[in-house]
């Protein structure tokens, strides 16, 4: 499958993979440790350290390594929480119709009416600050962006005549869902898929950076980029390093995500 | 002798296809075509769909569709090599000097504009007439095709009119700039057939009146037959055969015209009412949830088993409502389905899965009627694995058996709908209602959006698997030759009601009652001057009118 695969694929491919490994081997990389403090406060880079040091004197390459880890797990987590959730409700709705859609769907326009990250706020200053709590609160405020794409995909979806063929033969309900609607909503799904993880990354990284989100002294990059904020006056570029990472990681997943449903559209029984 | 209006020399198109999963690739789709074209004149080009007519159709205006080039050879229009010609060139041509009427005139009108502005939007920006000149224009040839109202028509928008209606708007937008040349792309298969043959005959007089040429691309030879002087037929982008309408009709030379031209003769003596019914309806009444209107009223039929009764009728008449009626999708609202001896409840999720085992169903589109992502071997097994409980080996083995009972073979299991034909399409969903051993399968104009010939192995396949099976068939249509072939009784159906029931003999003889009479003699025959005949003969307008 990977035999005429675009060179912006390939990229992105490439980029994104890197960062899952750091991500993934990341005590394995570091060359400190996360909180260990190692030098002055903004040292500049120095074969110690690659990306010099951060406002108490910490390796920031380190904390990029192990940054990258907190925020790629919770946003990998919180998009697996929403897309399991949106696209299962969202498929029920379509599925059901009558007052159960209307339910879901009204619920669902109530929740997106409010700016979610106005909400995630009121919701995070209640709840005590875990990483589990982030994951479920972001999961489930995206859930409503999946559910309601996934209900449009699926609607169209129900009245095709080989889902009517399968209502005549007297399948149920989880057939009709899983193996007759569920394999044609896959591609718009999975590109959503890339656009909601980076949403996810975005949302946060702005959370921590409000003070909301991973607290220290675990590591991430919205995290990074407000410790290292002040420094940007004298001249310090600490803080767009987790930017950078930020933006590089947006669009690798992209290009990936772009690929995918190029390739999954054609519709042969999607092996290609 | 002078130079033909349009001269077409070698003309190769090629396009570029994009295999999932492998390199693009140029292929060729047409291989070197060549025909004059008188003025005056009419050429019909005929074949199966990938044949290349449509192509060919719009290379006259040196246009391409997406993908589509035009590769090699010449297309010279009133004396000049339009391949050849620049750009602005080709502007004037198209739309001034040739038009084009498509198939879908509801897909090709926007529909947020008035009809008149439409129709003269290209004579306008030709520069050919002033706006008021093209208006009269438009209003004189409104008046000509017959369209009702033809001061005001062009105040309407689209939705406002009818199918029929819009398709000669579409003719009028064609020959408003006062073109040279006209090409029809298919331009009545999207219609009833009693409409058909008022636009058919609307276009034709219009073209004698206005002395235009005209290219008419359709697949239905009894079409061409009425309207052309001269027929091409093509198959996979070669010209077959090449002359005048009544050789190619009464006298045609390669096997392959021969083929087309005795399409829809199967034979198929009726068998008389025998036994207790299998399917019987008794005053069936219907409407939509949330509508004060009945689609169906008072509906009684009787099926045999092993038969075939026909329903017949144009869009509207109620013939695919019956269907979901029967099939539970929508309960109705009087009158009782007996089916096998028994009432069936009146709704589809409270019938025992029994019931549904043996009344199956198999739909026009063959395309949306199989998941896309599933096999072959996974849309017959499914049946077999629900009704029957089979698994492994065993469901293997019925699934080969049903795949040779279509005449394909297993080689077929692991291929995807996408991998198949038309036709093959078609047969796959055959054998996923026969592998739930049925004894009803509603086909719902299961034949209708494929090529004759296709449609022919369909119909030949179906009569079979009805003598080996013994299952009955409801069969929706609204073609008459295919209710010839197949039928043993026929129901002919107008605005929700039976108008008309007996056996096929009895429906198909004289006395008719109007609506009869108006539908079986619009059914488009092989011979010449059939148009013509009928227009002066018959009593009933056509409700598109």
């Amino acid at each position: 499958m990977f035999r005429y695969m675009p060179v912006s694929a390939m990229i992105g491919l490439t980029v994104t993979g890197l960062y899952f490994l750091a991500a993934i081997f990341a005590p394995l990389i570091a060359p400190y440790g996360m909180a260990q403090v190692v030098g002055d406060v903004w040292e500049p880079s120095s074969s110690e350290h690659l990306l010099g040091t951060d406002n108490i004197g910490r390796d920031l390459l380190t904390r990029m390594i192990y940054g990258g880890r907190t925020t790629i797990f919770i946003a990998t987590m919180a998009t697996i929480l929403s897309f399991v959730t949106g696209s299962v409700l969202g498929f029920l709705a379509a599925v059901l119709g009558g007052w159960a859609d209307q339910v879901l769907s009204r619920m669902v326009d109530l929740l997106m009416a409010i700016p979610s990250l106005i909400l995630a706020l009121v919701v995070l200053a209640v709840l005590p600050v875990t990483v589990t709590t982030l994951i479920v609160v972001m999961g489930l405020l995206d859930a409503t962006r999946v559910f309601r794409l996934a209900r449009a995909v699926a609607v169209d979806i129900n009245v095709m005549d080989y889902v009517e063929a399968a209502k005549l033969r007297g399948e149920g309900r989880g057939w009709i869902i899983f193996r007759e609607i569920l394999p044609n909503a896959l591609s718009p799904l999975v590109a959503e898929l890339g656009l909601r993880f980076i949403f996810m990354v975005l949302f946060i990284s702005t959370l921590s950076f409000l003070g909301l989100g991973v607290q220290p002294p675990l590591a991430d990059w919205g995290g990074i980029v407000k410790e290292n904020k002040d420094g940007i006056i004298y001249g310090i570029g600490a803080a767009l390093y987790p930017a950078i990472a930020i933006a590089t990681l947006a669009i690798s997943v992209n290009l990936v995500a772009d690929w995918i449903l190029n390739r999954t559209t054609s519709l042969k029984g999607g092996r290609g | 002798m002078t130079e033909p209006l349009l001269r077409v020399r070698g003309l190769k198109i090629g396009a570029t296809v994009y295999p999932p999963g492998e390199k693009p690739r140029d292929i060729e789709i047409v291989h070197g075509v060549d025909f004059d074209l008188e003025r005056g004149k009419v050429l019909g080009l005929i074949g199966e769909s990938g044949a290349g007519k449509s192509t060919i159709g719009l290379a006259t205006m040196a246009y391409g569709r997406g993908g589509v080039r035009i590769t090699g050879g010449e297309v010279w229009v009133s004396g000049r090599d339009i391949l050849k010609s620049t750009l602005r060139d080709v502007r004037r041509l198209r739309g001034g000097e040739v038009t084009y009427v498509s198939q879908s005139a509801a897909a090709s009108f926007n529909p947020a504009k008035p009809i008149m502005e439409q129709v003269t939007e290209a004579a306008i920006s030709q520069g050919k007439f002033t706006r008021r000149e093209a208006e009269k224009r438009a209003i004189g040839l409104f008046r000509k095709l017959g369209l009702p109202d033809p001061d005001t028509i062009g105040r309407r928008y689209p939705h406002q009119v009818s199918g029929g209606q819009l398709q000669r708007c579409m003719t009028a937008l064609a020959l408003c700039p006062e073109p040279d040349l006209v090409v029809f792309d298919e331009p009545t298969t999207a219609l009833d057939v009693t409409t058909q043959i008022d636009v058919l005959a609307a276009i034709k007089e219009a073209i004698r009146d206005t002395g235009v040429a005209a290219l008419y691309i359709t697949h239905d030879l009894a079409v061409v037959a009425q309207v052309s002087d001269e027929i091409m037929v093509l198959k996979m982008g070669n010209m077959v055969e090449y002359g005048p309408t009544d050789q190619i009709i009464n006298a045609p030379r390669e096997d392959y015209t021969r083929a087309l031209v005795s399409v829809r003769q199967i034979e198929h003596p009726e068998k008389a009412p025998a036994g207790a019914p299998v399917l019987s309806c008794e005053n069936i009444t219907a409407r939509y949830r949330g509508t004060k209107f009945d689609v169906l009223k008072d509906v009684s039929v009787q099926l045999y088993p092993g038969q075939t009764l026909a329903v017949v009728g144009e869009s509207g008449s109620g013939k695919s409502t019956l269907a979901r009626v029967i099939t539970g999708l929508l309960p109705p609202s009087g009158g009782r389905i007996v089916f096998d001896g028994c009432e069936l409840t009146p709704d589809l999720a409270s019938r025992p899965r029994n019931d549904l085992r043996e009344l199956q169903m198999i739909y026009q589109m063959a395309d949306v009627a199989m998941n896309p992502r599933q096999t072959v071997g996974t849309i017959i097994g499914r049946p077999l694995e629900f009704y029957f409980g089979l698994k492994g080996d065993e469901k293997k083995r019925r699934i080969a058996e049903l795949l040779d009972e279509i005449e394909m073979g297993k080689g077929f299991i692991d291929r995807y709908p996408a991998e198949l034909s038309g036709g093959q399409k078609q047969r796959v969903c055959i054998a996923r209602a026969l592998a739930a051993k049925p004894k009803l399968i509603i086909c719902d104009e299961v034949t209708s959006a494929l090529d004759p010939l296709v449609a022919d192995g369909i119909l030949k396949l179906l009569l079979n698997l009805q003598k080996i099976e013994d299952v009955a068939y409801l069969f929706i249509t609204h073609d008459l030759a295919t209710v010839r072939a197949i039928a043993d009784s026929i129901a002919v159906m107008y605005q929700g009601r039976v108008v008309r029931y007996g056996t096929k003999t009895e429906v198909l003889s004289p006395p008719f009652d109007d609506y009869t009479d108006l539908l079986l003699s619009s059914v488009p025959e092989m011979k010449l001057g059939w148009l013509e005949n009928v227009l002066a003969t018959r009593k009933m307008e056509s409700a598109g009118n």
